[in-house]
């Protein structure tokens, strides 16, 4: 019983950074149809970001206002490089093959390793402050650690939002229009390309931002990127590319698979995440929420 | 059609380096070997973009070679080039048509990102297995070579080495001009019309996959006697991503590219990494971007430029 409540807790406290990464990559791939694999690097940067505003900021104070500060800095720092990569770069290339886009998108995330190793140096960081501040639970013989919760609830946050903002509103109706016929909603009138560029800020801020609120979590260090890429990509194909449902769908199914694993198998952790994303294509090769792609001649 | 002078060209590189041997000092010998070495896994990764599929995991084959040669080396006591050459195409053709059946249902980002889950998996299992050294890999004992000792063990890697990428070298050539090889650029351009015309591309794609990764674990097998030492770091991403820079620099438009950029890569990297050990990805970065957008086809182009072919307009 208590170790089906820690699972639940694991597996939820997992799901929710697995969610916030992969609803970035697959709102991207969803407008765009790029596989962005520099999206772990907006993760790392998130992370960095938040954990050095963490590191100067509670060595004094340690008021809640700090938090408010890392997430807004991770927030900036996701805007500007999103940005900086949409306009300077992927702007001039859109309409190549996929797979030169996915070159290109890793030609980024090395330039963008080795930038955050430049700014913040190769020594890992801890900022272990905003997560023992909160304090803990105590259920029975178990702790949580509060600040544990306060992720799974950033997340949900992150998931209402984007739910409404993508059904709720003009703009998001406007999306999904593009996603679904880019070529349809150019002749009628929609600025694609603009939406190009708010859907990669947002999604580049959605990874910015799951760095931002794991980092406490983790030791900081140079390569958690890609790390984070090849779990949110199998996330993100186990719910079907461009759906955020699906990213949500996949994360918790991720995510509480390798709780149980973790807790009554823990050799075998990094196996039950691809195990259960090759299950979910053999079965459905689209993906959960995937729709199959008609084939043109 | 120019007459193809690939044999002429092949056996007199061969020449030239079983020549060379003389006269190399050791560090080059070294850096010839672990070029040629590595030359196999980029050919490999070359192999499959010329049917527009990336492997982004060839690094997993890279490292299943090397380390099915050192497991059976220092474990198992196997001393044996030759036994070690059979198991590495043995392991390595197994493990790949296994993964080759879900694997070849898949291209593009799939195929890519999939290679890369796998080869990052193997990475896992390594570097928390103890028994295996974890990160820090363990070491191949001396070997014999088709029954003979050789005093130094390197200039016997070194001419192994040399004869296997040249049969690979001429195999692969003899490959692409074959019907199974023309096919590659029919399912890149479009698959369907491939499989109305009669043939299968998965059945091709799955074919051409397992080729690939006995190709790349015979690059591992001989990179591990050419150092002596395999660790998990074979089948890091970041391994994986540089065969595939390599193949882009290279181009895949023959059979040379490959083991040329990769000799210019090694070179590069010797020096590079002394004066800039933390930009040094920055650099593949960059120079992967400006390849991309302004030579795609890769530094093999601009020796084969002809007046009469322009290259296709990128643009849509």
């Amino acid at each position: 019983m208590l170790t089906l409540l820690a699972i639940l807790v694991d597996g939820l406290n997992y799901a929710s950074w697995l969610f916030m990464v992969a609803a970035g990559l697959t709102l991207i791939y969803g407008v765009m149809k790029i596989l962005n694999m520099a999206h772990g690097s907006m993760f790392a940067i998130g992370a960095y970001t938040s954990a050095w505003i963490a590191g100067w900021y509670f060595t004094g104070a340690d008021s809640m206002w700090g938090y408010l500060l890392m997430l807004g800095g991770a927030i900036a720092a996701g805007a500007f490089v999103g940005l900086v990569i949409e306009r300077g770069l992927l702007r001039f290339l859109y309409g190549r093959d996929p797979v030169v886009m996915i070159l290109l998108t890793y030609a980024v995330l090395l330039i963008l390793e080795d930038v955050t190793k430049l700014i913040w140096g190769v020594d890992p960081y801890f900022a272990f402050q905003p997560y023992t501040l909160l304090g803990r639970t105590q259920v029975g013989p178990l702790t949580f650690a509060n600040y544990d919760f306060g992720v799974i609830l950033v997340a949900a946050i992150i998931g209402l939002g984007l739910w409404w903002g993508l059904n709720r509103t003009r703009r998001g109706k406007l999306l999904l229009a593009v996603i679904h016929d880019p070529e349809m909603s150019v002749a009628l009138g929609i600025n694609v390309r603009a939406y190009f560029l708010l859907t990669f800020v947002i999604g580049s801020i959605l990874g910015c931002v799951a760095g931002a609120v794991t980092a406490p979590a983790i030791s900081v260090a140079p390569g958690i990127g890609v790390e984070v890429i090849v779990l949110a990509f199998a996330v993100v194909v186990i719910g079907g590319l461009g759906s955020v449902g699906g990213a949500l769908a996949g994360a918790l199914i991720v995510g509480f698979s390798r709780a149980t694993a973790v807790h009554l198998l823990p050799q075998v952790d990094l196996f039950v995440i691809f195990g259960v994303m090759s299950l979910v294509l053999v079965v459905r090769p689209q993906g959960l929420f995937g729709r199959a792609q008609p084939r043109k001649i | 059609m120019a007459k193809d002078r690939t044999l002429l060209g092949l056996t007199l590189a061969l020449a030239l380096l079983m020549a060379g041997m003389a006269v190399f000092p050791q560090w080059l010998t070294f850096l010839v070997m672990m070029s040629l070495a590595r030359g196999l896994v980029v050919l490999a990764v070359v192999l499959q973009m010329r049917a527009g599929l990336v492997s982004f995991g060839q690094g997993l084959y890279y490292c299943v070679g090397g380390y099915t040669a050192a497991m059976l080396g220092s474990l198992y006591g196997v001393h044996e080039v030759a036994v070690l050459i059979a198991a590495t195409i043995l392991v390595s053709a197994t493990v790949a048509f296994v993964l080759g059946t879900l694997l070849s249902r898949y291209r593009d980002i799939f195929f890519a990102m999939l290679t890369m889950a796998f080869s990052m998996i193997l990475y896992g299992v390594l570097v928390k297995s103890s028994a295996l050294g974890s990160t820090d890999g363990f070491s191949l004992p001396g070997m014999t070579f088709f029954g003979w000792t050789p005093e130094t063990q390197s200039t016997a890697v070194y001419i192994l080495t040399c004869l296997l990428v040249y049969l690979i070298a001429l195999a692969y050539h003899y490959y692409q001009e074959s019907p199974a090889g023309y096919l590659a650029g029919a399912i890149r351009e479009n698959e369907i019309r491939v499989e109305y015309l009669g043939s299968s591309p998965q059945r091709l794609l799955h074919c051409k996959y397992v080729m690939a990764s006995v190709i790349a674990a015979v690059g591992g097998l001989l990179s591990a006697l050419a150092t002596g030492h395999v660790d998990p770091e074979m089948a890091y991403w970041t391994t994986s991503g540089e065969f595939v820079f390599i193949a882009i620099l290279g181009g895949t438009g023959h059979v040379a590219a490959p083991f040329i950029g990769s000799t210019l890569f090694s070179f590069v990297q010797t020096y590079a990494y002394q004066f800039f050990p933390y930009t040094w990805q920055m650099v593949l970065g960059l120079v992967l971007l400006l390849i991309i957008v302004f030579l795609p086809s890769g530094l093999w182009s601009l020796v084969q430029r002809s007046g009469s072919e322009k290259p296709r307009a990128a643009d849509h």
